[in-house]
């Protein structure tokens, strides 16, 4: 037997779409039986087909279904599953949901509630990162008026953002090319703050013209850490990640090794257990990084660090949920070859990525050497319009970065949906840009490339 | 009598977040630019907008109901 389960013997997977297909296969190589949940809009989906059980978890909108902790412990009880995996999205980060579960004895697949609570919200995280001392991006704090204001911006320099203390998600940020913006907008951004959020506190943070977002992974048992080395995550619309490759074309290996020493001595401060990424913004001109917070959980983009490393992230999820320690040292992990990855996302790139729910009429997916494919799709399948839009994630590995993305380009060509829009043209376009080509794109590449001339 | 309809698939919402109040009720007087009600498909929310003055005289559609292109949500006159 490759392996057996000494407390796992059936997982529930708390998710839906590529990712609870992903977390099943996982769970059958252990010879663990996989549980899957579904709406009626999900019903029969590939996750479905593929789990030992499949249980309706509610109607089609997420809070009444995979957000619903009293309908997923529900069905835990029911089916009698020993550990739940949340997959990512969804209650994946959510510490009152893996507390319910710690509570109803059933193992929680990733780190504890605590870890959560703390390390998933990005203000204790910031704290936890100081004190492990990894940089942070260069802030104020709360500031009192312009005069206030005013001095402290010589501290941090221009250009700046002013940002709402109870803002989020992109929303109360003001960004001040110079002195003369911060006296013009200080006023309005604490109106603004008040009126938006009902707390006219803003502080000011440090603005990097050229910011790439690399990210580091790590993964432990509680007791042992290690890290799984970078991704580069630059290529973003909306905040939102549309290819990534692992190791990040900007780093030197110097940086490297001190970016990911930072990220593990703060995963090792806190005791990590499970897989876990740390998310920085690095400046290449100055080399300078900076947390900016933590994801506990799988990420959409492991696989990318599954091929440069050897090491596969969602079994070694389950084997330590499992009990077993942690079977490798960092020693053990070297990266080898370059791996990139799309999302394939049902949305239309000609008409402003408007999404694209749709029956699947024709599937053609890539195959061979160096390609894999993580997905939901079948033909005849409906996507349904209640959920995200990623419906697969097409993964290529090689020895060199020019060779993998060769390989992109090719698996690219072979690959053919119909019956829904997707990204696929998006990034035949995107990887002959020079910039991509040269692997030196920042955060505001994306953005710049689809409102600017190429049309897409 | 003008008709809102909705051009898009999705999930229909009266309220900008499930703690808000509604954007409008029958009766409530519109402007062109008003926003009525938001339709999501797959995260992506679509602000509705009255295109016309006038008042609310029918509300068409549930809140959370599924709308298809071509539904009818309000009837402003």
């Amino acid at each position: 037997m490759a392996y057996t389960p000494r407390k796992i013997f059936k997982v529930l997977v708390a998710n839906r779409g590529e990712i609870a297909v992903r977390i099943i296969q996982a769970a059958h190589e252990l010879d663990m039986q996989a549980v899957a949940i579904y709406t009626d809009a999900d019903a029969g989906n590939l996750a479905c087909q593929l789990a030992d059980e499949s249980y309706r978890v509610g109607e089609n909108l997420a809070y009444k279904s995979y957000l619903n902790i009293e309908n997923v412990l529900k069905i835990a009880k029911e089916a009698k599953v020993d550990a739940i995996h949340p997959g990512y999205g969804f209650l994946s980060e959510n510490a009152e949901f893996a507390k319910r579960v710690e509570e109803a004895g059933i193992i929680f697949v990733g780190p504890s509630s605590e870890t959560i609570a703390t390390m998933g919200d990005k203000a204790k995280a910031l704290e936890q990162a100081k004190k492990s001392q990894v940089p942070t991006m260069p802030s104020t704090p709360v500031l009192q008026d312009l005069k206030q204001a005013l001095e402290q911006a010589q501290h941090i320099g221009y250009p700046l953002l002013i940002k709402a203390v109870a803002g989020g998600g992109g929303k109360g940020i003001r960004f001040v090319e110079n002195e003369k913006g911060l006296k013009e907008q200080f006023s309005v951004a604490v109106a603004e703050a008040t009126s938006a959020f009902g707390n006219g506190g803003v502080y000011l943070e440090k603005y990097l013209e050229n910011a790439k977002h690399i990210e580091v992974q790590v993964l432990g048992d509680g007791n042992k850490v290690i890290h799984l080395y970078d991704r580069e995550c630059s290529m973003q619309r909306r905040r939102q990640k549309v290819l990534e490759e692992a190791p990040s074309p900007s780093l030197d290996s110097q940086t490297r090794e001190a970016l990911c020493a930072c990220a593990l001595r703060m995963a090792k401060e806190v005791g990590y257990k499970g897989a876990g990424t740390l998310e920085f913004l690095y400046d290449s001109q100055s080399k300078g990084f900076y947390f900016l917070e933590m994801n506990t959980r799988i990420q959409v983009e492991h696989a990318i660090t599954e091929l440069v490393t050897g090491v596969d992230l969602v079994r070694q999820m389950l084997r330590i949920a499992d009990g077993e320690p942690l079977a490798y040292k960092q020693s053990d992990i070297s990266l080898r070859g370059h791996s990139i990855e799309v999302r394939i996302n049902a949305e239309d790139p000609q008409n402003k990525f408007f999404p694209s729910p749709g029956q699947i009429t024709k599937l053609q997916c890539p195959t061979g050497s160096g390609i894999r494919l993580d997905s939901m799709l079948f033909s005849g399948r409906t996507i349904p319009p209640f959920y995200d839009s990623l419906v697969a994630k097409l993964i290529v590995y090689d020895q060199t970065r020019p060779l993998a993305l060769s390989k992109l380009k090719r698996a690219l060509d072979e690959f053919k949906i119909e019956g829904v829009k997707t990204t696929i043209g998006l990034f035949k376009e995107l990887i002959k840009h020079e910039r991509v080509q040269a692997g030196d794109y920042s955060i505001h590449f994306l953005e710049d490339y689809i409102g600017g001339k190429h049309g897409i | 009598m003008h008709e809102v309809i909705s051009p898009i698939p999705g999930t229909f919402y009266r309220k900008p977040n499930p703690d808000a109040a509604p954007f409008v009720e029958v009766g409530s007087q519109v402007e062109p630019d008003t926003t009525l009600c938001l339709v999501e498909v797959m995260k992506t929310f679509n602000e509705i907008k009255a295109g016309v003055a006038g008042k609310i005289i029918e509300i068409k559609a549930e809140n959370e109901q599924f709308v298809n292109p071509g539904d009818v949500l309000f009837v402003v006159g």
